[in-house]
């Protein structure tokens, strides 16, 4: 069951559009790491989700509810930690925390003191003194104290250290095995590529590619280094190699994953001395799309 | 040694002031422009000595002692006239502006980690303190040289050059002294908001214990540093010594803050910040106790504010009598009308003022919603279970009942002072029912920036605008004589002036309706629009 449905959205600010035919889908259980490079639209996306910005076109479905008819119904179930966390500089974290539990309708008193303990937060401190960290906190602290079904985060970990960053991925995972579902926005690829079960990139305002990780490698290339007894020969007339360059080391190239069995038949030919490869990781895939196709997408 | 404490302070001081290039210059220039237009103005409203006695027996009681100081009543020349209306007052707008600039450069930047970074760099320990010190410093000195000069170049008879210089000398001084308050208090509070409420304490505290001790005992009045520019006498016995010793004093504070700020560590105070609560209360934890609590100290001073306003409307009205009469310009401002005692007809032009005024803290907490918003801190309310109807809903009701609070505090303060000094008392029933009678325009005000806040979010602070417009056209209306129109498009021009014209409530009413046709469609236009920067 899809607990959120985008489909062809559509946000125009004026004569630009910001997000032009994004579609997203969420089933119960799962963690959607949502990728792109900064002004891509995924915080325009997530503010139509959660009602504050009105589409201009397409569905926006939640819970099988409207984002914008019924956003207060759809917020009591969802939880939402921003990028940007901004907090009332003569409230203390505490205070907010309190508010923000109390707002979002079902608390869970014993969970918001164990959090406060795991993400080492100093409840009583004014938030005019937070850093960017500790304001993400006081957020993340509200969000998983909370009984939501769907949680909403917007780069929740770009001020975290490495240590509370891994708290969080455990707070992450943790609701995951209560059956609950997540939408990650993130930059930190590793975070994405160990939490969420698939991945929507989107770039210029469109979602370019959508799928399980397994999916997405599909469509990467993987480097190899090979040495030989006997020289390689014919490489270059076999389709889905890329970059072959020749050193004292032997010879280095990059296969489309598609074609690997056929390369690996091919060289195996000549007397594998020794062969090295690195498999896709998803920062290679982000580059990718990152990079390329320049024109596409956003109309201004 | 101390030559390393102070490197590139001199570069420092150049860069303050560069940053500050239109805001102290802004401050300057209006403390001078209030402190020459009074003067001016003083000579062609009492230009014979007749009425400046009349004025000056209208000064002679103990709420006006309170409120300017002590003067020489029986030598009411123009000079000590403006010396005693108006260098207290202007000393401590002075006070302000060093408190503001003073704690901006020390507390705010170290704070914010601007000094951290500064502190990297090749400069001495203590030379952003004397930096900023230096500028405010050369901030007072030209406040004080451009309006004794300025003062002197009205050439009024009464206000001679010595006794300018002395007026000019007694704002910088009072600039100086309140800059080294807030440089002590910078090394002593950890934050620049303690900053900033300590020294304004201070400032407060000194305005208040004078105006107690001028009225009860005057010789403990020296204990307050304000009170030293009231004893400087300008214009009358021209008393240098008060503004040495407060010069002496600042100087004194100055080291002071040096020394505080060589012993201790960058980010550090000396005053403990208490932490706060771990928990929120249940009257936090919900939109509209938010938005009480994020306004709580603007409110409450706004009340105070309110009260002293009306309070201070009030202890004038005694003397009305004595006063119009000898009076020709006012009287001109004031046709007299048959079966009204002066004092009612002076009621109305009173209830302008202090309904506008009461105008303000309602649109400010109607407009907080606004800054909310564009501080992105209404998202985290409207991500939950919040609709849009409800928050904007909490904040209309705190305005609404914030307006009605404020201008029956107005009301009370001018009835209780005025009560006290009118012969036979007032009715409070006459001052409540005239300040009342301004609160349908006030919710139209009000319903308005509802409804910018809906339709035209970006043009919130439009309404002040229009706010200004009301104040001009219907407080200085009269005096130049605008034709009815010009005053029929403020909604404050459509309020019958109880109690000289008869009451009427249908305008009354019809402002009501045109209040909530305005608040109606904001609010839909708030449940239309996207949630923007």
């Amino acid at each position: 069951m899809s607990l959120l449905k985008v489909t062809n959205l559509t946000k125009k600010f004026g004569k630009f559009t910001a997000l032009n035919g994004v579609n997203l889908e969420l089933n119960a259980g799962e963690i959607l790491g949502f990728i792109g490079p900064n002004g891509a639209g995924k915080s325009t996306t997530i503010r139509v989700l959660l009602g504050i910005l009105k589409a201009t076109g397409g569905e926006v479905k939640l819970f099988n509810k409207d984002a914008w008819q019924d956003a207060v119904d759809i917020h009591k179930r969802v939880a939402y930690v921003p990028g940007d966390v901004n907090l009332w500089p003569n409230l203390t974290g505490g205070e907010v925390i309190d508010l923000f539990i109390k707002l979002n309708g079902t608390a869970n008193k014993a969970k918001r003191e164990e959090l406060i303990e795991k993400f080492d937060l100093d409840p009583s401190k004014k938030c005019r003194t937070y850093s960017k960290g500790n304001r993400q906190k006081v957020a993340l602290v509200a969000a998983f104290s909370s009984d939501a079904d769907l949680f909403i985060l917007d780069e929740p970990t770009s001020g975290l250290d490495p240590l509370m960053e891994k708290v969080f991925q455990e707070c992450v995972m943790e609701v995951k095995r209560q059956g609950k579902s997540v939408l990650l926005s993130s930059h930190i690829l590793s975070e994405v590529e160990k939490l969420c079960d698939r991945v929507s990139i989107i770039r210029q305002g469109r979602i370019i590619e959508s799928g399980t990780l397994n999916e997405l490698r599909h469509l990467t290339r993987t480097q190899v280094l090979v040495d030989t007894s006997m020289p390689i020969t014919g490489l270059l007339d076999m389709p889905g190699i890329h970059d072959i360059q020749e050193s004292e080391h032997g010879m280095s190239f990059q296969v489309d994953t598609m074609q690997m069995d056929a390369v690996i038949r091919h060289i195996s030919q000549f007397g594998i001395i020794r062969l090295e490869s690195a498999p896709p990781t998803l920062e290679d895939l982000f580059m990718r799309h990152y990079e390329g196709e320049k024109d596409t997408g956003g109309v201004r | 040694m101390a030559g390393n404490h102070l490197a590139k302070t001199a570069f420092l001081s150049k860069f303050i002031f560069r940053l500050d290039r239109l805001r102290i210059p802004i401050w300057v220039l209006a403390l001078t422009f209030f402190t020459i237009i009074v003067p001016a103005a003083f000579k062609g409203l009492y230009n014979s000595q007749q009425e400046r006695d009349a004025m000056a027996q209208t000064m002679a009681n103990p709420a006006m002692t309170a409120m300017t100081g002590p003067a020489d009543l029986s030598n009411y020349t123009i000079g000590v006239m403006t010396a005693h209306q108006m260098l207290l007052m202007t000393a401590a707008v002075t006070g302000l502006m060093s408190i503001l600039l003073v704690a901006r450069h020390t507390r705010a930047d170290e704070e914010d980690g601007r000094l951290e970074l500064l502190r990297s760099l090749p400069v001495g320990r203590l030379s952003y303190l004397n930096a900023s010190l230096l500028v405010v410093s050369a901030a007072c000195i030209g406040l004080a040289l451009i309006n004794g000069f300025g003062l002197y170049a009205l050439g009024i008879e009464s206000m001679n050059l010595e006794g300018s210089l002395l007026y000019g000398a007694a704002l910088g001084a009072a600039g100086l002294f309140f800059a080294g308050v807030t440089a002590v208090f910078a090394q002593a509070s950890d934050s620049s908001r303690g900053t900033i409420g300590y020294s304004i304490a201070v400032l407060l505290i000194s305005y208040l214990f004078r105006a107690i001790t001028d009225i009860s005992n005057e010789s403990l009045s020296w204990l307050s540093p304000l009170a030293w520019v009231t004893k400087a006498e300008v214009y009358d016995s021209n008393n240098w010594w008060p503004i040495v010793l407060m010069i002496a004093a600042a100087m004194v504070l100055f080291a002071i803050a040096n020394y505080l700020n060589a012993i201790r560590d960058l980010d550090r105070g000396f005053l403990p910040s208490r932490p706060g609560k771990k928990y929120a209360s249940l009257f936090l934890q919900s939109p509209i106790g938010l938005a009480l609590r994020l306004q709580r100290t603007g409110i409450i001073s706004w009340a105070i504010g309110m009260f002293v306003l009306g309070a201070s409307y009030g202890s004038v009205l005694g003397d009305l009598e004595s006063f119009f009469s000898d009076n020709e310009a006012m009287k001109q401002l004031l046709k007299p009308t048959e079966g009204v005692t002066l004092v009612e007809q002076f009621i109305p032009m009173l209830m302008i003022v202090i309904s506008l005024m009461a105008t303000i803290p309602p649109v400010m907490a109607m407009n907080k919603l606004r800054g909310e918003e564009k501080k992105e801190r209404i998202v985290h309310l409207l991500s939950r279970a919040v609709s849009r109807t409800k928050l904007l809903g909490s904040y209309f009701v705190i305005s609404v009942i914030n307006g009605f609070f404020m201008i029956s505090l107005a009301a009370l303060g001018l009835w209780s002072a005025g009560t006290a000094v009118v012969e036979g008392g007032l009715s409070f029933g006459m001052i409540f029912g005239a300040a009342l009678s301004y609160y349908p325009a006030m919710l139209v005000m009000i319903s308005l920036a509802v409804f910018l806040i809906g339709f035209l979010p970006k043009f919130t602070g439009f309404i002040w605008l229009y706010v200004l417009y009301s104040f001009i056209v219907l407080y200085l209306g009269g005096l130049f004589q605008f034709s009815d129109w010009i005053g029929s498009i403020s909604p404050f021009g459509h309020v019958p002036q109880a109690p000289i014209e008869e009451f009427s409530i249908i305008p009354l009413l019809l402002l009501c309706l045109i209040a909530g046709g305005l608040a109606l469609a904001g609010f839909i236009g708030f449940n239309k629009r996207d949630i923007e920067q």
